[in-house]
């Protein structure tokens, strides 16, 4: 019992020694920085579009590559891939389970994952050779639900999960490649690198944590989070991390100097970030509510600039465009629409 | 319980195995990342068509309204 002590009393000499690192390196805030950088005038973004034809609440959806395609998942048991300019429905993938909670977009185009409740990612091949779209490999392994899958590339897909854990799969053989084992709490986003070297999980445990794809490692860990952080993502230059919290804020953390560099919240906004997304340059963050609204924030002033609403429910997910051109939102009141 | 100290021992090895690696890594000052993230804002501002601003005739969600005469 002795030693289970000494590594008790080690792991918290280790944390201040972490929380003494990173103020030593602050040698100035943020917020002094841009002191002298304008507010970013007024946004208005307006409703392009408007994408109709799930029939229950959407709860996740993703760009494609192309920045015209998406696809949207929904609980009435189906993915639908849009071509966003027409809103035509280019797919409409009927699902096992209906209890889906994310979707992703292969960079090829090729193909689209989802899952949820049914703790596996389903893979849709959407180039058949018959025109069909079928499920190509079901990755099961996990004891959790899923929250989040991110393609890396045709043959590679990174999944989070209730059961605190993310893997990464070889999607030919359907195998796990690499366990992401750390959290205390279940994961509930995650975001890959511009790079494609690491990718962040955001978790119930109130961290979010930074993985190396290919060793595995676990590099570093952000707190700071009063509650669960719903949503994930990277800034666009990969260097820092922006999260969004049921606490009600939003915070950027900076992974070079390892730390939190601002916080984005307003005692008016008192309900959970939903979703997350960065406009192209970074200086926006748009951000998705349980209040049915998106505020849209300037990263580095940390002000308000705007808000989308329109929604008539929770807003469950965003995306932004690769091409920075327009942003989507996704509701509980079953619509996507297209904003810019 | 042995097994249950056994399994609480490990995990604890690991926690702190892994603190000692994150409190080992090489971190930049504030200033530095403040201002790299600064410049990058900044410098991308101009393409960044949800902050600038999208003109109708570039808008694929917009298509330009054009009067066609039979």
């Amino acid at each position: 019992m002795g030693e289970m002590e000494q590594l008790r009393k080690e792991a918290e000499s280790l944390k201040d020694d972490i929380t003494a690192a990173r103020k030593a390196v602050q040698d100035l805030t943020l917020q002094d920085h841009v002191a002298g950088t304008a507010v970013v005038g007024r946004v208005q973004l307006k409703t392009r579009k408007t994408l109709r034809g799930h029939l229950a609440k959407i709860y996740a959806m993703h760009w494609g590559t192309d920045s015209k395609l998406c696809v949207s998942a929904s609980q009435d048991g189906k993915l639908i891939v849009w071509d966003s300019y027409t809103t035509n429905k280019v797919h409409a993938i009927p699902l096992k389970s209906s209890w889906v909670m994310t979707c992703s977009y292969a960079p090829s185009g090729n193909m689209v994952a989802c899952g949820g409740l049914d703790n596996m990612c389903s893979i849709y091949n959407l180039k058949g050779k018959d025109g069909n779209v079928k499920v190509m490999r079901e990755l099961a392994a996990h004891t959790g639900y899923l929250s989040c899958c991110r393609f890396l590339n045709d043959n590679e897909i990174i999944t989070s999960s209730g059961d605190c854990t993310c893997v990464l799969w070889d999607i030919e053989t359907g195998s796990q490649k690499t366990v992401f084992a750390g959290h205390l709490g279940d994961c509930m986003s995650l975001g890959v690198a511009p790079d494609f070297n690491t990718f962040i999980s955001g978790a119930c445990d109130f961290t979010a944590k930074l993985w190396d794809i290919r060793d595995g490692q676990c590099r570093q860990t952000f707190g700071g989070h009063e509650s669960d952080i719903n949503a994930i993502g990277f800034f666009p230059n990969g260097n820092a991390v922006i999260t969004g919290s049921d606490d009600a804020s939003c915070k950027l953390y900076d992974l070079r100097s390892d730390q939190e560099l601002i916080t984005y919240q307003d005692s008016s906004i008192m309900c959970g970030v939903t979703s997350i997304a960065p406009s192209l340059s970074g200086r926006l963050i748009l951000a998705g509510y349980d209040d049915f609204n998106c505020n849209i924030w300037d990263s580095l002033k940390a002000e308000r600039v705007g808000v989308l609403s329109g929604h008539d429910n929770r807003v469950s997910c965003i995306g932004v465009t690769p091409d920075g051109m327009a942003c989507c939102t996704g509701s509980w009141d079953s619509f996507l629409k297209i904003w810019n | 319980m042995s097994n249950n100290s056994a399994g609480g021992l490990v995990s604890l090895q690991k926690n702190v195995k892994q603190l000692r690696f994150e409190a080992g890594i090489r971190r930049i000052k504030v200033s530095q990342a403040a201002a790299d993230l600064k410049t990058f804002c900044l410098q991308n501002a101009h393409k960044d068509p949800l902050l600038m601003g999208v003109p109708s005739s570039d808008n694929p969600f917009r298509p330009p309204k054009s009067c066609a005469l039979f």
